[in-house]
């Protein structure tokens, strides 16, 4: 039923694309404090396809979030790409976005007033490519996640799984060195989420190091590495003999 | 390429403005009202000040223009017990004027009369100005053929006359009569040059009118003295004036005023009655400006509180934007933007807000000068660096007060603003 893992197949996949050492995230609610991660160690090599599996409140979307630089752990390091993100400021984790990471979260989260061109080219915009340059490129993703025709549209004219092949298109503009979804398939009936996994599976045979948070065992099934979580610790890896 | 974003961002902002279009075009009606005031400001005190300085061209900004006044008891006894009237400037007066005060360049008695000119068939009653040659340095018109009075016609006691231009129209000579005899009460005098004259227009005086005639001051003394008499509904009057008018001519504006105070007091001295007036044509430009400042303080009151209203109220309807669109934020920031990219993507948006509502508030506020000069018969011009000014705050108002919101815009977590519904 899971697709294939194509991980530790090539020589230069051997490499260490994500490295977590004891990594702690504690929110301060008032006095007490919440530990919503408490010393997580792993390591992701390039190409690889991981699924994060736990209860609800485990940790897993703060631990996406640490992966995906949108917050800073509270204690312990983090190298994605051999660079350090553990102590950088607010410019230097946009940065570390939009050159290493692309997002797809489970309520598809693209702009309304913008067309799906635009959605995609978001990232491009951002790294200051010429518009013409931008547009080609933009074109040619919506092809690969087969919205070719679509360009023009306003995410509000397009269905949920089109809406979320947008997404992922966005998140690929910029060719990130890691894609990590959140419930990417949450929000869609179980036949379009399959889909979408299918293009996932896809763009990881060609290489792409993926990262994606679900509740769903037949979601996690396409993985390569099956981590579960428990009270923000890793409870056990499984993985594809 | 640097460009072409800046252009795409102010398209992007256009875009979100049009989603609201009406709260859009509310938000900016203070900014449209505090434009529209500052133009109209700077529109009328300009004219204003315009104004000013065309009186002050004509009426010479070094001059002081002393003039016989009929004091108010002597009008009222008139009648009844005063067999003759006695009032007015002083050959004395102009002499000590003269010879007293060193800031003084040029000191011109006036002595006039009323008198009928006749050239042929045609009649024009006529002020008959006995005044010496300094007359045209002062009040310095135009010659439009012949010459002016000089010393030599003084000293000659010559019976020569100047016309004004409307004056020769009215009588319907030309330049060919200069050399002809005009005929002024009884006597005879040879037209020897035309000058412009000045139209006097509205509240301003000028020392010179359309119907003057200018002779010798010593011709005038000879021939009709210092007593005149007026008829006035059936009784007679006599009255008796040495000058009617004395223009001062002062070395520079600095010594205009202190001057004026001089003469005052030196006249209050010799004078028992306020039978004299003294004007100061650069009191008019202090009176302009005093003016113009009321008005300003009054607009400006104006252009800043519907500035400062209509910049929180972009504020307002900014942060409103900026909670609408939390997700939005949160999306961009997941993606890679700057704090400061935020920043500018929402300053910009209120920068192209206020912008146009300052476009609107300069056309409104072109119109309402227009509507003065129309209705009030004020001058207003519109100053070319007031567009520019205008367009300068209708910016700076986007900037003062977008900078707030768009700053909490960039300062949200990304999580959070991800997570908001
Ligand atoms: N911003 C925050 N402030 C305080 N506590 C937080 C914050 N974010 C997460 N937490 C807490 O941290 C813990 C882990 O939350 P997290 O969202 O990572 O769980 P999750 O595994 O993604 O759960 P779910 O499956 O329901 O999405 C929870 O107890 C949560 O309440
Ligand atoms: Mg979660």
């Amino acid at each position: 039923m899971a697709a294939p893992a194509a991980d530790a197949s090539r020589p230069a996949a051997q490499e260490e694309l994500i490295v977590l050492q004891d990594v702690h995230k504690i929110y301060q609610m008032g006095t007490a404090q919440v530990k919503a991660l408490a010393g997580v160690s792993l390591s992701v090599r390039r190409g690889g396809f991981w699924a994060i599996m736990g209860p609800s409140g485990s940790g897993k979307s703060t631990m996406l979030n640490l992966l995906g630089c949108l917050d800073r752990p509270t204690r312990g390091r983090y190298v994605l790409n051999r660079h350090d993100v553990s102590t950088l400021s607010d410019d230097g984790l946009s940065e570390i976005r939009l050159r290493e990471i692309g997002f797809v979260f489970q309520s598809f989260n693209l702009i309304p007033q913008l067309t799906v061109q635009e959605n995609i080219e978001l990232p491009l915009y951002y790294q200051g490519w010429a518009a013409a340059r931008s547009a080609e490129r933009a074109e040619e993703l919506a092809a690969m996640v087969g919205l070719g025709d679509r360009s023009g549209h306003r995410p509000t004219e397009l269905s949920g799984g089109e809406q979320q092949r947008v997404a992922v298109a966005r998140s690929l503009a910029n060719d990130p060195s890691v894609l990590l979804a959140d419930e990417p398939t949450g929000n869609l009936d179980s036949a379009t989420g399959q889909q979408i996994m299918e293009l996932f599976a896809e763009l990881n045979r060609r290489g792409k190091t993926i990262v994606l948070v679900t509740h769903e065992p037949h979601i996690a099934g396409y993985a390569g590495h099956r981590l579960h979580m428990r009270d923000g610790r890793v409870d056990r890896i499984e993985a594809e003999a | 390429m640097h460009r072409s974003r800046a252009i795409r961002n102010i398209r992007l902002g256009i875009k979100n403005l049009m989603l609201h279009k009406l709260r859009s075009m509310l938000t900016v009606l203070g900014v449209v009202f505090g434009v529209g005031s500052v133009i109209a400001m700077l529109a009328v005190g300009e004219g204003a000040s315009r104004e000013a300085l065309e009186q002050i061209r004509k009426l010479g900004s070094n001059n002081i223009i002393l003039s016989a006044l009929k004091p108010v008891e002597d009008e009222q006894t008139s009648g009844r017990t005063a067999f003759m009237s006695m009032y007015g400037l002083l050959y004395e007066d102009e002499q000590r004027i003269r010879q007293t005060m060193p800031a003084v360049v040029r000191a011109v008695p006036v002595k006039h009369v009323r008198k009928e000119g006749r050239l042929g068939e045609r009649a024009l009653e006529l002020r008959v100005m006995g005044t010496t040659a300094d007359w045209f340095a002062v009040v310095n018109r135009p010659v439009l053929a012949g010459r002016k009075l000089t010393q030599s016609d003084l000293d000659g006691q010559a019976a020569v006359c100047v016309l004004t231009e409307y004056g020769t129209r009215r009588l319907l000579a030309t330049e060919h009569t200069i050399g002809q005899s005009l005929r002024i009460g009884g006597d005879y005098y040879e037209v020897i040059g035309i000058v412009q004259s000045e139209q006097s227009s509205g509240s301003i005086q000028t020392p010179d009118q359309e119907v003057d005639a200018y002779i010798p001051l010593n011709v005038a003394q000879a021939r009709y003295g210092d007593i005149s008499m007026r008829r006035s509904a059936g009784s007679q009057e006599m009255e008796m004036v040495e000058l009617h008018m004395i223009l001062v001519q002062v070395r520079s504006s600095d010594e205009v005023e202190p001057t004026a105070d001089a003469i005052q007091s030196m006249l209050k001295r010799f004078h028992k009655k306020e039978d004299y007036r003294i004007s100061v044509p650069l009191a008019l430009l202090r009176q302009a400006e005093a003016t113009k400042r009321t008005f300003n303080i009054v607009l400006g009151s104006i252009a800043g509180i519907s500035l400062l209203v209509g910049g929180i109220g972009i504020m307002n309807i900014m942060l409103a934007s900026v909670t609408e669109r939390t997700r939005e934020i949160g999306i961009r920031r997941a993606i890679g933007a700057k704090q400061r990219q935020i920043i500018g993507q929402f300053l910009i948006e209120t920068i192209v807000l206020s912008t146009v509502g300052g476009l609107i508030g300069i056309a409104i506020g072109m119109m309402i000068p227009w509507l003065v000069t129309r209705l009030a018969g004020m001058p207003t011009i519109v100053p070319a660096y007031g567009i520019v000014l205008s367009l300068c705050i209708s910016v700076g108002v986007g900037i003062v007060f977008g900078l707030y919101p768009a700053v909490r815009a960039a300062k949200m977590d990304p999580i959070v603003a991800l997570r908001h519904e």
